[in-house]
């Protein structure tokens, strides 16, 4: 199956797979921005913008801050080889699989339990 | 049943999930599930179950198709899907040891540098089961980040951390 250590699967992978959202991080490179000055840069909705960086910001590649009515962004400063939080990301992702699979346990053994009611009754 | 399991407690306390790196080349995944190994071996082995946790909703991303012919020598074939399928990622390999109830082993043949392997095992004590996947890979650099799991990822991270790096 999937080798979750792999860029493909994690956050900042979902993150970078899109040519506007790496345009977003170079543009915030040069200096930061509010997403509707993004959503101009770009020509494109201030919803379409929005979700591009709320991808970027899931994966703590920009950092969103709102003052007043403006929503401004820069960068992240997280580095993609940073080896701690990488691991941590794996977890993270390991983790929130398993908390679905728990689910499907439980509904299991609900339902193996309705079964051998059932059989007995 | 669903009716039924609103009126449960919805406050389930999860279990932790850890991760240890062994050597240069082994991560390896530890949760306790409350159930009995069956029961997980079950979730993790029939594919209708299996397409319903391996993609959790918080990545952003879907699974496109699923295929599995789950016994030795069988493969396996997932797409992952980002930005709404505009992006599409395939993993594929084959099952090397399927053991009912207590262990599965499989290839991950997607990175062209080497297979990696995967073996979770399901040990039951009390009505619980101790669920551990090692995931054994072909290089440090691999294990490291996977970050070059596809060589053109890993151009794209590149750049990323050049940029990073002449912004930082």
């Amino acid at each position: 199956m999937v080798q979750y250590t792999r860029a493909q699967i994690d956050a900042s992978f979902a993150a970078l797979s899109d040519a506007t959202r790496r345009g977003v991080l170079e543009r915030l490179g040069l200096a930061d921005a509010s997403i509707t000055d993004l959503a101009e840069k770009f020509d494109m909705t201030l919803t379409g913008m929005k979700k591009h960086v709320a991808i970027l910001e899931e994966a703590g590649l920009v950092i969103t801050e709102k003052v007043g009515r403006v929503r401004t962004c820069r960068l992240g400063r997280r580095r993609l080889e940073d080896a701690t939080g990488w691991i941590e990301r794996y977890r993270q992702l390991w983790d929130a699989r398993f908390d679905e699979l728990d689910r499907v346990v439980e509904e299991l053994k609900h339902k193996e339990k309705d079964d051998g009611r059932k059989k007995r009754e | 049943m669903d009716a039924r399991r609103e009126n449960e407690p919805t406050m389930k306390i999860q279990n932790p999930t850890t991760v240890e790196r062994k050597g240069e080349r082994e991560l390896v995944v530890t949760r306790t599930f409350d159930a009995p190994a069956r029961i997980v071996f079950e979730a993790w082995t029939k594919p209708e179950l299996f397409k319903r946790w391996w993609v959790p909703k918080s990545m952003g991303m879907s699974l496109v198709s699923f295929e599995a012919d789950i016994r030795a020598g069988g493969s396996y074939r997932l797409v992952f899907s980002l930005d709404g399928g505009k992006t599409t990622v395939p993993f594929f390999g084959k099952y090397l040891e399927v053991t009912p109830h207590s262990r599965l082993v499989w290839s991950n043949e997607e990175n062209p540098e080497g297979a990696a392997i995967s073996t979770v095992t399901f040990t039951e004590k009390g009505g619980k089961t101790l669920l551990v996947l090692s995931e054994l890979h072909p290089s440090k650099a691999s294990c490291d980040g996977g970050i070059d799991a596809a060589e053109g990822l890993r151009e794209q991270f590149g750049q990323l951390d050049e940029l990073l790096v002449t912004l930082g």
